[in-house]
């Protein structure tokens, strides 16, 4: 084999990527780019207090105690942003896309809904206007609105003025109806509501053998709430390691451009087929296995200078941690290197022109790595498609990059990506050993 | 030196080169003229094992190019047509590349390297990228690329197209500097006044076959100039077909 062959190609190719400026701020400064962009987006470090909230807009209508503190609970959750608004600029904003949605409470809102609490009759509506792009958020907001509601309705019900007056005439209602066991049960739990409503205006503490401080907001909280409590704890590599999404977003665009890098090594060959440069290797001695080895590892090479700096951008700068395995991480990472360097092999092979097989390979590069996750996290994708990214390798890189960063998974967690990717860098040059035309 | 025997070449239907024979002397300088697609590029390509022959055989030196090419090919620098350079890479790097596909380590490449850029003027030019070089001194660092592995037979493919007269005095003096030091030049040409300076012989090739093979001064003696044996031979009519 000629060795001092196969080290002058492979010094030659890495001159000529170094020579072209251009490839290397594609290669290593745009992905840094918007990968830190993508993890800002989508969460960051984990640690920032600007997570983004949902723009929502309340149209209050009622102006009643139990809207006005529907309301105020909206406002105060961690995850809206809520602007009062009246009903014509709401829908304005939903449709121009300010506000993801807004709750249109109906006059009367507070009044019907302690009295329908009980009858199940007359139920007011809550209109939801909604923008259809921001579905997600607004599955987020009707959840909320229906747990504010139900607490404050509640508590309007059991306590609240208009609660009083419901219990004051159902009793009234009843005392006109035909006694039945359930009627009388029914009779038992108001009346047993009216007594605890003036015990609380006498100043008795409900549950308390003493009272005081009747009145005080605490004591009139009698409304009905979800009865628990959650604690969220966010499964990354260890206790008390928020989610880094720059270590997403990193894999995702370091796959995404070193695949960029692969295209460029493919097209970098067909046009040396066209020119002068061919003939002068073809007439060294120099086989066509040589100069396949040599090219594939220049393009490994590259690849791995690539995704160092990218790396080494997302540690220093955006905190992104090896969590996992340190060989899991460096064998994916040269495993994806060797499919990207097949990859560009292959494409020169197949493809005729360089400007054709460039657009073809960039729209197939993108294709593999928008299925592969590596833009939009797969769960949003339709079932079918979720099936079909597992046939994509660009998922499987992924997959090996988030293991050994953020979810911190051990060497056997990476095993699989890690043969998926080698064995489609292994039939990328089947093909292109089989494709190579070495003569002329 | 070089032998070359019934070698054929065939694209489809078009017969490109047709069963041409020649030998060539160890020393001896050749021209290969010929019009327009008259097969001379495709018998160079043949003879330096970029083409594969349809048949015939080379040899050159005794080694057989269909046995060994690249036993061949170490003995044999080539001067293709089209510029064989990196234009974004120093006329140095370019020659590092060169000098490595024949093996050559970086100790015996050094002085290799200055020498053939002190033969063809480039020696204080050798850092600079190619893309900023003239025509005239891309045609000469191109033949510098041949001369790194010291082939014993130099295979010149047009190397004067596109120059202007004082880079193509320049690649003479380069050519007859080599020609001085014994080595073996193959030549191909449209210029007659080039093959009439520089060669010891003359092949005319049209359509594929070798029409005459001569000395110049034997053309010179029989059709006045090489220039009317040229014509005389190949004819008035216009050869607007491709190169072959």
């Amino acid at each position: 084999m000629n060795t001092t062959a196969i080290r002058a190609l492979i010094r030659n190719d890495i001159r000529l990527y170094f020579t072209d400026r251009r490839a290397v701020i594609v290669g290593v400064l745009v992905p840094i780019l918007i990968a830190g962009f993508f993890g800002y987006i989508f969460g960051g470090t984990g640690r920032s207090e600007d997570q983004g909230k949902i723009p929502i807009a309340v149209v209050d209508e009622d102006q009643s105690s139990v809207s006005r503190a529907i309301t105020a609970d909206l406002a105060a959750d961690a995850l809206l942003q809520v602007s009062a608004l009246d009903r014509a600029t709401a829908r304005e904003q939903v449709k121009s896309g300010k506000q993801n949605a807004a709750a249109v409470f109906p006059q009367g809102f507070g009044e019907q809904t302690t009295k329908s609490l009980f009858s199940g009759r007359n139920k007011p509506q809550v209109e939801l206007l909604v923008d259809p792009s921001q579905n997600t958020g607004a599955r987020v907001i009707e959840g909320l609105l229906a747990q504010y509601s139900m607490q404050e309705i509640s508590k309007e019900a059991f306590s609240g003025a208009y609660g009083r007056k419901a219990i004051d005439s159902y009793l009234e209602q009843l005392d006109q109806l035909e006694q039945t066991p359930l009627r009388a049960d029914l009779r038992t739990l108001l009346n047993a509501a009216r007594k605890l409503n003036n015990q609380i205006d006498s100043g008795a503490e409900p549950g308390s053998a003493t009272g005081s401080g009747a009145g005080s907001s605490e004591q009139r909280n009698f409304g009905l709430s979800i009865p628990y409590t959650v604690a969220s704890t966010q499964v990354t590599a260890r206790d008390n390691t928020p989610y880094n999404s720059y270590a997403h977003s990193f894999a995702g665009m370091a796959v995404q451009f070193v695949l960029f890098a692969g295209i460029d090594a493919g097209v970098l060959l067909l046009l040396t087929r066209q020119r002068g440069i061919w003939q002068r290797l073809r007439s060294a001695p120099l086989s066509s296995s040589e100069f396949i080895l040599a090219r594939a590892l220049a393009t490994t090479l590259i690849s791995l200078f690539q995704i160092t700096v990218i790396y080494l951008a997302a540690m220093l700068v955006f905190k992104v941690r090896i969590e996992g395995s340190w060989p899991a991480f460096i064998a994916v990472v040269v495993s994806l290197c060797l499919l990207n360097a097949t990859f560009g092999l292959m494409l020169a092979t197949l493809g005729r022109s360089a400007s054709t097989t460039r657009g073809l390979a960039m729209m197939a590069t993108l294709l593999l790595v928008m299925i592969g996750g590596a833009w939009v996290p797969a769960f949003v994708f339709p079932r079918w498609l979720q099936d079909a990214s597992r046939y994509a390798p660009t998922r499987w890189a992924v997959d090996g990059l988030d293991g050994a960063t953020w979810r911190g998974l051990p060497f056997d967690a990476a095993v699989l990506p890690i043969l998926v990717l080698l064995g489609s860098a292994a039939v990328c040059l089947l093909v292109a050993i089989r494709r190579f035309r070495w003569e002329e | 030196m070089l032998q070359v025997e019934s070698l054929s070449k065939r694209y489809g239907e078009r017969v490109a080169v047709n069963a041409v024979s020649f030998s060539i002397a160890q020393g001896e300088t050749v021209g290969l003229l010929g019009p327009n697609g008259a097969g001379k590029t495709t018998a160079i390509a043949m003879i330096s094992g970029i083409s594969r022959p349809d048949g015939g055989e080379v040899t050159l030196g005794g080694v057989s190019l269909a046995r060994d090419a690249n036993a061949l090919k170490r003995r044999v620098g080539l001067v293709p047509q089209d510029l064989a350079l990196y234009e974004e890479l120093s006329a140095w790097a370019n020659l590092q590349l060169f000098g490595g596909l024949y093996g050559l380590s970086a100790a015996e490449l050094q002085p290799r390297a200055k020498a053939a850029l002190a033969l063809v003027g480039l020696a204080d030019r050798s850092t600079d990228r190619v893309n900023t070089f003239s025509g005239g001194m891309k045609r000469r660092l191109n033949i510098a690329g041949a001369l790194l592995h010291e082939p014993d037979l130099i295979l010149l493919d047009e190397p004067t197209v596109g120059v202007d007269p004082q880079s193509r005095n320049a690649i003479f003096d380069n050519l007859e500097e080599l020609k001085r030091r014994g080595k073996t030049l193959l030549y191909t040409t449209h210029y007659m006044e080039e093959a009439e300076r520089l060669c010891d012989r003359v092949l005319i090739l049209d359509h594929g076959r070798i029409l005459a093979n001569d000395t110049v001064a034997h053309f010179k003696q029989q059709y006045t100039n090489l220039e009317a044996a040229f014509m005389q031979l190949t004819g008035h009519a216009l050869r607007d077909g491709a190169e072959a």
